[in-house]
């Protein structure tokens, strides 16, 4: 469904280029799939430049990027505007930057509807309480007549994915849907997003630091180390990744069911930056 | 809550509330524990319990609280904390990016809290300071914006352990940090506290993270201690609330 | 891109003393102020202005002083007046060129005054609070509610004319908006981490204030006060013009513009010379500010 080939990602700086993402390929078919990498491993600039949202002076170069065989680095930002939102959607991690202030919460719910659909305000107000209770919201009501400071973390996310998911898009890219919620909520949000995934057989680029959330949540995942990808695994057997660095990370977490008193940490080698991105 | 002999630190029955009149928020409602020196006694729940503000209570940060807080027997009051206070109690904050000054190199920073608690020879305990969490001399004239998450939470640490404390206060310190990073902070902190005898209250939201820095552990929710556990009974998954069952589970998942 | 050693040590990540790490700092603020072309421009002619101010003596053709009324109102391009003469026959130039001393003499001033008497005021009553805050704040908001000529004028018609009391004048009625800036910064920087962290190693009010507050709000007091001073140019003009700034015959801008004014249809250069002068230099303080801003500013996102 999606194809990206030799994508690269550079920022000009004082001291010259500095390459974010550095040549990474990969393909997504109606699956969930997880980029997992440190700060600065460049994996939220992978999904942005996905839906061209890099700015200038940033360079953005890549082979293709193909969207159902249709390059999206050669379409013009009108043309982009139709995909972007409507066939491949993108969660932020905030949602408190996501929604405006000052309107109420079902007003652009319904307005964010109506924008995609030719509807009357009634149908839309009907589906944007459907939308919400399909995120688990149990006062749809109520909510929709909040402001976004009156939700809290966990809510304003939900609300996000419904929103999210009004187009009915092809492809979802979460980048840290959960860092900014408290755990108990991380895993609820997660649940919902993940159930909604499935039914409607989207495919899932799902950003984020935790190795544990996208091990549970996905089914494959790519581990971004300096702008390149330096292992590709299945989720499910993520415990016997080959490369030391994704063994590294796995180590250096805390365990609730064995206490040792130094936890292992993760040397890196200099190797890993230079060797050749595996393709996903 | 089990007894300690000789507590470094007692609280009891300490609340805490922002905003007086009719906009009073009770952040912390009715919170008691003891820590044993040499002790790391955890604090864990979820954003809004009132971890951190029992930190910003003992510390005299927060606006109104009542109820005892003792270190060493002496009793604190209010919101003035003498220099002796400050000199046994520091603090180490949740995020490196904001806990240093944009405008100060380390060199600065180090040197100033060295002067503040009236520390002689500045330039031999920079360097002293600097080698102990890690960190090598070429990073002594840097700004917080040349420095990595790591490296500034590291700086900070050496600032709250200018003054040879013998409490040290931490309030997430590893939460804004990538895993591998917190991994070598985790064990920074437990170095310096064999090294130096420090007793620890570290406060955290990640489970696995307080089960591995501390002994014993309290659960807090809606600024109350549901549960209080060793950490061995948690590693074990010996609870009996429900809330933390509930936590337990989120983070096993 | 090949830089000089001295480059290379300036623009290094990794300073190894303190003199470097301010340097250094002060040097990537520098080449980043450089880029903006305006901004130089801006930079160039307030240079010009103090390179002219200071060689006053030197450069001026005449003497701004020496009247000649068998000269006056010399037009523009006439004999020993590239600019002409006014209706005492002074060469224009000349005045201009001692007017420029005038100028920067009030633009220092009231740069020194007004943003340090509104840093002071505007910190302590953000750091301190409460009645303190709300006493001071009232303070300010007296002085912003009238017009600043208008406070300007009162003041000057209290102190008596002449350049130093315009000067106070001006001060008195410039530092409430840095007050308020100052205290908008005191106030977020005040529940900051790094000022709770230095307050749990034991520092007062005083040290927190003038150590780590003041070096945090001065940049965007600097930027504010470079965008003001054209405002306090024209104002000392105005009082000028209208006769209660500087006396006659010294050759303030604002003065020299209020002479020209009865000969504008006949003579329009006498009036005119002056007041591009005025705007010439208000146009350069504002370009340079709105460089500052580019480099000092702290929000504007410096990755």
């Amino acid at each position: 469904m999606l194809c990206i080939d030799n994508l690269w990602v550079k920022f000009p700086t004082s001291q010259g280029l500095f390459e974010a993402v550095r040549g990474i390929s990969f393909s997504l078919s109606h699956e969930r799939l997880g980029i997992v990498g440190e700060s600065g491993s460049g994996k939220s600039l992978t999904g942005r430049a996905i839906l061209r949202l890099i700015r200038h002076p940033a360079i953005v170069k890549a082979n293709y990027i193909t969207f159902h065989e249709q390059n999206v680095l050669d379409l013009k930002e009108k043309e982009m505007r139709k995909i972007r939102g409507r066939r491949i959607s993108m969660v932020m991690q905030d949602p408190k930057f996501s929604l405006n202030p000052v309107m109420t919460i079902g007003s652009q719910i319904i307005e964010a509807y109506r924008q995609h659909n030719q509807a009357s305000y009634k149908v839309a107000f009907r589906n944007a309480l459907e939308m919400l209770e399909a995120v688990l919201i149990h006062d749809p009501e109520r909510v929709m007549r909040c402001y976004p400071h009156e939700v809290s973390g966990g809510m304003g996310q939900r609300i996000m994915i419904a929103m999210m998911l009004i187009p009915n898009p092809e492809v979802l890219i979460a980048d840290e849907p959960t860092s900014a919620l408290d755990v108990s909520v991380q895993r609820q949000v997660m649940k919902i997003l993940d159930n909604l995934v499935t039914e409607r057989g989207m495919g899932l680029i799902l950003i984020s630091h935790d190795l544990n959330l996208v091990s549970e949540f996905c089914d494959r995942i790519l581990i971004m180390y300096a702008g390149r990808i330096v292992e590709v695994c299945d989720a499910a057997k993520l415990r016997q990744a080959s490369h030391p660095y994704t063994q590294g990370l796995l180590n250096s977490l805390p365990r609730l069911s064995e206490r040792v008193p130094r936890l292992t940490v993760l040397q890196r080698d200099i190797n890993w930056t230079e060797a050749a991105s595996v393709r996903g | 809550m089990s007894e300690v002999k000789n507590p470094k630190l007692s609280i009891h029955d300490l609340k805490v509330w922002f905003n007086s009149g009719r906009d009073k928020v009770d952040a912390v409602k009715s919170v008691s524990f003891e820590v044993a020196e040499g002790e790391s006694f955890g604090l864990v729940g979820e954003s809004g319990s009132g971890k951190s503000t029992v930190l910003r209570a003992i510390t005299g940060l927060a606006p109104y609280w009542s109820g005892s807080c003792k270190i060493d027997k002496a009793s604190l009051t209010g919101r003035r904390r003498s220099r002796e206070f400050f000199r046994k109690v520091q603090m180490v904050f949740q995020d490196p990016y904001a806990s240093l000054h944009p405008r100060h190199t380390v060199d600065q920073v180090l040197s100033e809290t060295l002067y503040l608690q009236g520390i002689k020879d500045i330039e031999h305990n920079i360097v002293r300071l600097l080698s102990n969490v890690g960190l090598t001399s070429k990073f002594r004239f840097r700004f917080p914006h040349q420095l990595s998450g790591g490296q500034r939470q590291r700086v900070a640490i050496a600032r709250a352990l200018a003054g040879q404390p013998e409490v040290l206060l931490l309030d997430e310190p590893t939460s804004a940090l990538d895993v591998s990073v917190q991994a070598e902070i985790l064990n920074l902190l437990n170095d310096l506290r064999n090294e130096q005898n420090l007793t620890f209250i570290f406060v955290s939201h990640n489970l696995a993270v307080v089960t591995h820095m501390c002994d014993r552990i309290a659960v807090m929710r809606q600024g109350e201690i549901v549960e209080c556990l060793l950490a061995d009974q948690l590693g074990r998954g010996e609870i009996s609330h429900p809330y933390s069952a509930e936590l337990l589970e989120a983070t096993y998942g | 891109m090949s830089n000089l050693p001295i480059q290379d040590w300036l623009l290094s990540d990794e300073p190894t003393s303190r003199r470097q790490a301010k340097l250094s700092r002060l040097f990537k603020g520098w080449v980043a102020f450089q880029t903006n072309v305006l901004a130089m421009i801006g930079l160039g002619i307030l240079l010009l202005l103090i390179f002219v101010a200071v060689f006053a003596p030197l450069l001026a053709p005449h003497d701004p002083f020496v009247q000649n009324l068998g000269n006056r109102l010399q037009p523009i391009g006439s004999d020993q007046h590239i600019f002409g003469t006014d209706s005492l026959g002074r060469d224009i130039l000349s005045r201009l060129i001692f007017g420029a001393r005038i100028t920067l003499y009030i633009v220092v001033l009231v740069a020194i005054i007004a943003p340090v008497v509104g840093l002071l005021v505007g910190t302590v009553s953000g750091y301190i609070g409460g009645v303190v805050d709300m006493i001071l704040m009232r303070i300010t908001d007296v002085f912003l509610a009238f017009p600043r000529l208008v406070l300007a004028l009162a003041f000057v018609a209290v102190l008596g004319a002449g350049i130093e009391n315009a000067v106070i004048a001006i001060s008195l009625t410039a530092w409430p908006p840095y007050a308020r800036i100052a205290r908008a910064e005191t106030l977020t920087i005040r529940s900051s981490d790094y000022i709770c962290a230095i307050r749990l190693q034991g520092a007062g009010p005083l040290r927190i204030i003038t150590k780590h507050i003041w070096p945090l709000c001065i940049s965007s007091l600097i930027i504010r006060v470079t965008l003001d001073m054209a405002g306090i140019i024209l104002v000392a003009a105005g009082l000028g013009f209208l006769g209660l700034g500087a006396q006659p015959p010294s050759p303030e801008w604002g003065a020299m513009i209020s002479e020209g004014r009865r000969f504008i249809l006949d003579s329009w250069w006498v009036a005119t010379i002056p007041g591009l002068a005025i705007f010439a230099v208000s146009l350069a303080f504002n370009l340079l500010g709105d460089g500052l801003r580019d480099v000092l500013d702290p929000k504007s996102g410096r990755s």
